[in-house]
Order: structure tokens, then C-alpha cells, then sequence
């Protein structure tokens, strides 16, 4: 059964979103979701455009105002 | 009652809470109304940036020890007897000889380690400097290397943000020093889509390197190493050829943290203000152990041992909280063999480096030695 775990990136410069995003699909089963919490703009256009490239699954973007929810399903 | 604190780990951030915790409480350690004890793993203490020195031989290798028990407060009973289990509903701790340790309050500063054995091939082809050994096998292979072409090649999760573009400008003006860099190619490949996790480093590293003919690769997540036909392949898909491979290899937390079931990859889930375990009221989390997505670094660990010192004093002494960790980080940058800058922000502050000087690389120098006084607590 797939499982979610969030990280909360808010306010995170260095190593910021993606950096833990990358570090925490190491830790996790294929077919497990990571939610990125993050302030950075960045991370809505910065991780679908790794996640293209490397294999991995989108599974949602969503704009809660003042901080967005990236999700990313591990697919290999 | 006496209280019990027991800090499991004698690197930095351990040594600082132990003796600021000890010159705060002397009166309470006196009276043996509080017990401090500490559990590491070595009887000596390694100033880790100084490994960056280390293949260049630019610094001397009895610099980056020093006798732990030398280091720690001569009130704190320190073991070298590592813990092989962390029992926090219990709140105990068991070590490899096979003791118990009983706590009150107890601080986790297990830091983390290189694993490069969880990339194919990257053991059997690479060099590194974040352990003693591994630095002292780089500066072998640069005393041999000749000119060709070199991998600098950076992996996530890593300690020492700052370190993978340091050693790149290091090695562009070690190679000029040496008459090499013309018979050089080097090229830095980072995980994310610019040259470094900060935004303005990777905004100043960016023209500096195309001014030193540094070639770079961004969104390169290492796959495997084939040390035979010296090529370093990523996830992405991109191959690079080598002849020297210079990794940050990735890392994970101490094996007790996962073995006792504390947090995956050795990182315990920790409040990023109050550094308590999530779930615990008594469980402290100092430095590379926490999974705070903050870089892992010794200023991170300083100022979190700073905090938690006033934390724990301030609950055993009058119950309550003394104050939150900001989320503060300092970090010197070398930016070549002769000039340096420096970096810092917090939860709400952004980085803004400023422009390299020779006096902020005299200064990284100085602190270098500077370090004794900031594991001791004096600093």
C-alpha cells in the first residue's frame, strides 16, 4: 500500500525544496508520494521539469496562498 | 532528585551542549542534583571543514584532532561505548558493551556519514574528502594526476553545503599553482537545476565558473560509477568520462537512529524550533542528526546547541521555555586558495553572500583554529 510523507520545506534556503525532495525518494518505496511544502516559487516549475527528466511521476501542485504543495509519486 | 542528561554522540554539537550545559549548571553538577554523560564513538575529536585542506596539503593533519576528553568538561563522564539501541518510551539507552543508560533528558547528536556504497561503483572509482582516509587517497591521486579531465560530482542528502563548489575553485587554483590547468578539464555536476542550493551562491558560482573554463552539468543525480571505463552515468540519463572523480557522496544519519526505529535514514523527525523529537518532551535533536530540511553544517549545529543549552537549563531550572531556534546558519565559502566569503540566513532572512575577499579567507583560517574554542563552549 502506497504511503505519503510531507515535508515541510517553508522558509527552507539551503538545501531547499527539490534538494530534500531528491534525498527523501531515496528513503522511500516505489509508488510512495512526497508532499513538498514550500515558499519558493520555484519548486512548481523546478520539479516537474526534474521529474520529467529522471522518470518520476507528478501528482499534484497546489496553491494554498502563501505556500504551495508539491506532490511526486516515486515510479522507479 | 538527581536528573539524568545523557547526550549520545561527542561531535560538535554533543561537546557544546555538554560544556555549555556544565557552565551553566555547575552549582546543580556539584551538589549532584544533575548528572551529565556522554556517549561517543572515538577518543578523538575531528574538526571536519579542515578535511577540505586536506588533499591540497594545506593544513596539518594534527590540526584536525584533538584528545576528546581533552575537549569535554572533565565533569562529564564520557564513554567510548557506542549505543546500539534508543529506547525513548523507555528512556534508556544500551551501548555495544551491553550497559544501560538511564535518562531524564537525553540528547541525540549522532551526526551523520558518507555512504558511497549506496552508488554502484562509486567506492571501487571515486575520491573524496569527508573522512580522513579519503581525503589523504585524494591528495595522492592529485600529487599523480597530470592533466585530463575531473568529475566533481555532488550527491544529496550532503553535509557541508558549501563544500562541493569550495573544492571545485580549490582545485581550479591548485591546478593553475601546479601548471595543470590548461591540460585540464573540470566539470562540476550538481542534483537541482542550478549550481548550488542557494539561490545567490549559485548566482555568483555561475559566471565565476564559466570565467575559470569550469564546464558544469545541473540536474545530474549520480545512477553509478563504472571505475573501468572511468564513467560516472546519472539518473537523468547523461554519461561523463574521467579520469580523476572527485564525489560528495551522499549521506545518511547514525544506524542506531534507524535501528531503534527513530527516523528513516538516520534522521530523526525533530520540531524545527523547539528541537524536541516529534512526540517527545524530553528528547533533544542537535545537528546533522535532525531532518530539519535546513543545511547540514557545524554552524547549524552550533546554534542549536546554543539553543538547546538554554532550553534545557531554563526547563530544569525554572520550567520553562528559554527560546526557539531561528533557524540560523553560518557558513564560511572559499572561493579559491586566496580569497573567501561568507553566508548566513535563518527561517525568514534570505542568504545574500558578499563579494570574496582575501581578509574573510584570512579569517576562515583563523577560525580553523578558532574551532577548539567553539567546541569547548567558549565561543
Amino acid at each position: 500500500m502506497s504511503r505519503r510523507k510531507t515535508i515541510d520545506a517553508r522558509g527552507a534556503f539551503c538545501p531547499g525544496p527539490l534538494m530534500e525532495l531528491i534525498a527523501t525518494l531515496k528513503l522511500v518505496e516505489i509508488g510512495d508520494d512526497i508532499e513538498i511544502l514550500s515558499t519558493d516559487k520555484g519548486t512548481v516549475t523546478d520539479t516537474p521539469e526534474w521529474v520529467a527528466k529522471v522518470g518520476h511521476e507528478m501528482v499534484d501542485t497546489i496553491d494554498h496562498g502563501d505556500h504551495w504543495s508539491v506532490i511526486v509519486r516515486k515510479a522507479k | 532528585m538527581s536528573k539524568k542528561i545523557l547526550i549520545v554522540g561527542g561531535g560538535l554539537s554533543g561537546t557544546i551542549i555538554a560544556n555549555g550545559l556544565c557552565r551553566q549548571l555547575g552549582k546543580q553538577i556539584r551538589s549532584g542534583d544533575i548528572s551529565i554523560t556522554m556517549l561517543g564513538t572515538s577518543d578523538q575529536h575531528l574538526y571536519q571543514p579542515g578535511l577540505l585542506y586536506v588533499p591540497f596539503g594545506k593544513i596539518r593533519e594534527a590540526e584536525l584532532f584533538r584528545d576528546q576528553r581533552k575537549v569535554l568538561d572533565r565533569r562529564v563522564p564520557y564513554h567510548i561505548d557506542p549505543a546500539s539501541n534508543i529506547d525513548v518510551e523507555a528512556k534508556k539507552v544500551t551501548t555495544e558493551s551491553g550497559k544501560t543508560y538511564e535518562y531524564d533528558y537525553l540528547v541525540l547528536a549522532t551526526g551523520s556519514r558518507i555512504m558511497p556504497q549506496n552508488i554502484p561503483g562509486m567506492v571501487e572509482g571515486a575520491h573524496w574528502f569527508y573522512d580522513l582516509d579519503g581525503a589523504r587517497k585524494m591528495r595522492d591521486a592529485l600529487d599523480a594526476f597530470e592533466g585530463g579531465k575531473i568529475v566533481v560530482n555532488v550527491n544529496a542528502p550532503h553535509k557541508c553545503p558549501v563544500a562541493p563548489v569550495e573544492i571545485t575553485f580549490m582545485l581550479h587554483d591548485y591546478l593553475t599553482e601546479k601548471g595543470l590547468i590548461d591540460k585540464t578539464e573540470i566539470t562540476y555536476t550538481y542534483p537541482i537545476g542550478r549550481l548550488h542550493a542557494l539561490e545567490p551562491v549559485a548566482e555568483w558560482a555561475k559566471p565565476a565558473m564559466d570565467g575559470a573554463g569550469i564546464k558544469y552539468e545541473t540536474f545530474f543525480n549520480t545512477k553509478e560509477v563504472d571505475p573501468v571505463a572511468k564513467t560516472i552515468t546519472s539518473e537523468e540519463g547523461e554519461t561523463l568520462p574521467y579520469d580523476l572523480l572527485v564525489t560528495i557522496p551522499p549521506h545518511n544519519g547514525a544506524e542506531v537512529i534507524t535501528a531503534s526505529g527513530l527516523g528513516d535514514g538516520g534522521w530523526v523527525p525533530t520540531h524545527r524550533e523547539k528541537l524536541l523529537r516529534d512526540g517527545s518532551e524530553d528528547v533533544f535533536v542537535c545537528g546533522d542528526t535532525t531532518n530539519i530540511p535546513i543545511s547540514k553544517a557545524g554552524s547549524t549545529a552550533h546554534f542549536e546547541a546554543d539553543t538547546i543549552i538554554d532550553n534545557l537549563v531554563s526547563l530544569i531550572t525554572e520550567g520553562r521555555w528559554a527560546r526557539y531556534y531561528d533557524g540560523k546558519v553560518f557558513c564560511f565559502v572559499e572561493t579559491g586558495m586566496k580569497t573567501g566569503t561568507y553566508v548566513w540566513f535563518n527561517y525568514t532572512t534570505p542568504p545574500k553572500p558578499g563579494p570574496p575577499s582575501q581578509m574573510i579567507h584570512w579569517f576562515k583560517l583563523a577560525y580553523n583554529r578558532l574551532y577548539w574554542l567553539s567546541a569547548r563552549g567558549l565561543l
